[in-house]
């Protein structure tokens, strides 16, 4: 029962998160320094992730290529390669595998930075100041996460296929210019579009997970630890209901 | 300036303050001193909002209230100037030349004119609390609360920070709280004395009251704190 209780306070706390944080994303517009912030954690979101990002879309088109390339080829179908590849990363794998590196590697960096400051008195500091940490901590970050992730998902796509490409072209005899024609003919408008909703929807999660599990951090180092390590499992289980539910509402 | 009546604060079963009522007046340097765990911090906690209490009423004539630290709570991503102008950029409209001035006024107030740039990694803890007490007076505070503000500081460096506290409040009539584990420093510091014993207060009054008091709680707490001394030059 007791769980529970925690559960729901966990849950309402978040939610304080996403709506106060939210209220926030004008101003940190309006602001100059809270744009150079935000600068700054567009480029921790987008650019530091890149490489790992590209390594994950790149293997996951591979991955994604050779098996149903094999399951294809056994009906001779596998002029259908690029559509399948395509379609399988539009709408579902490019926002997902962006959402988990992005909960692993932007998350997890969110919630232990607040985490710490919040076990070094840093966040009353503030606080006594006047100053929201809302608005100064955790609407730039959240801001960056929503506006990155559509963008890393679309890249995720483009390598992805690109990989799922050369697969088809070394390994099962898919011409490539054949597998790019297949894929762009299949992938419609409202792929691309829920596509980069679940991605939107996933970088509003991850920030908001994020911030509330660092804000809620106690008992120093320990703390810190277990606040980042909460951050990163809530976040892959909320990306996972959360892409199944707008899956659900949109392809029905 | 400061007024706690009948404050009581409980932390699930317990009770940490204990309809606890003192008042400080302006311009005043009032210590508060006790055994561990007897409630101080959190003392501190209600005069500037982050706790509030179950019951009782805490009072403050002042919004500007600057508070030390034991850490010194400057942010480890921005220099010493940024964490000094930091309330000044974000809370108020003043040009970028008058926060510089505002800002560089402070610092040599305590000392860190030439430590601007660096950041909190690169000072000692002693000037990470005197960067910690330019934030405060930055905002033109009328109150400081300090928290353990010599805590982990050698008695060099303690001594300089227990000057520019009184500094402060000679100069500038700072009121100040300081919660100390420190009875010398208290002694020599204090208008006042307040000695919090489960939540309550054991004794207030001038530092020779203190020391003339026959109060129990106090003669304890002066003979625990002479024992150790005595402990460690045998």
């Amino acid at each position: 029962m007791k769980d529970i209780f925690k559960l729901f306070a966990s849950v309402g706390w978040a939610g304080e998160v996403l709506v106060r944080s939210t209220l926030h994303f004008p101003s940190v517009l309006w602001r100059r320094r809270s744009r150079a912030e935000l600068v700054t954690q567009l480029y921790a979101t987008g650019i530091r992730t890149l490489p790992v990002v590209t390594v994950v879309a790149l293997f996951t088109g591979m991955i994604l290529s050779l098996q149903v390339g094999l399951e294809l080829a056994r009906f001779n179908q596998e002029m259908y390669l690029g559509a399948a590849v395509m379609l399988t990363l539009i709408r579902e794998m490019a926002p997902f595998s962006c959402g988990l590196c992005l909960a692993a590697m932007v998350g997890s960096a969110i919630a232990a930075e607040i985490g710490t400051m919040k076990v070094n008195d840093e966040i009353d500091a503030l606080v006594i100041m006047d100053i929201s940490p809302l608005r100064f901590l955790a609407a730039p970050r959240i801001l960056a996460l929503v506006l990155m992730a559509p963008l890393i998902s679309f890249y995720c796509c483009i390598i992805g296929t690109v990989g799922g490409g050369l697969v088809g072209a070394t390994q099962l005899n898919v011409d490539f210019g054949q597998y790019m024609s297949s894929a762009m003919s299949m992938a419609k408008t409202k792929d691309l579009f829920v596509g980069l909703l679940k991605a939107l929807t996933f970088g509003l999660l991850i920030g908001t997970i994020s911030v509330s599990e660092g804000l809620g951090t106690r008992l120093g180092a320990t703390g810190v630890g277990k606040a980042t390590q909460r951050a990163v499992i809530v976040s892959f289980l909320a990306i996972l209901v959360s892409g199944y539910m707008i899956t659900r509402m949109w392809y029905r | 300036m400061v007024s706690f009546d009948a404050v009581t604060k409980r932390f699930g079963d317990a009770v940490v303050l204990d309809g606890l009522t003192f008042s400080v007046a302006k311009g005043e340097v009032f210590v508060v001193i006790g055994p561990s765990g007897t409630g101080k911090s959190v003392a501190l906690k209600h005069i500037v909002g982050l706790l509030e209490p179950d019951s009782g009423t805490v009072r403050t004539s002042s919004d500007r209230i600057g508070y030390l630290f034991q850490s010194g709570a400057l942010l480890a991503w921005m220099t010493v100037w940024d964490n000094v102008a930091l309330p000044l950029v974000e809370t108020t409209r003043l040009s970028d030349a008058e926060i510089d001035t505002k800002v560089r006024a402070a610092l040599t107030a305590v000392g860190l004119e030439y430590d601007a740039d660096k950041y909190p990694s690169e000072i000692s803890g002693g000037m990470q609390k005197r960067a910690g007490l330019a934030r405060s007076i930055v905002r033109d505070a009328d109150i400081i609360l300090y928290d353990e503000p010599t805590s982990g500081l050698d008695p060099v460096t303690a001594r300089s920070i227990d000057r520019l506290i009184f500094r402060l409040n000679r100069e500038r009539g700072i009121t100040s709280v300081i919660v100390t584990h420190d009875l010398a420093a208290a002694l020599r510091l204090a208008d006042r004395i307040l000695l919090l014993k489960d939540g309550k207060a054991a004794f207030c009054g001038t530092p020779a009251e203190f020391l003339a008091s026959t109060e129990p709680n106090v003669a304890e707490f002066v003979s625990a704190m002479k024992g150790g001394t005595d402990e460690k030059e045998e």
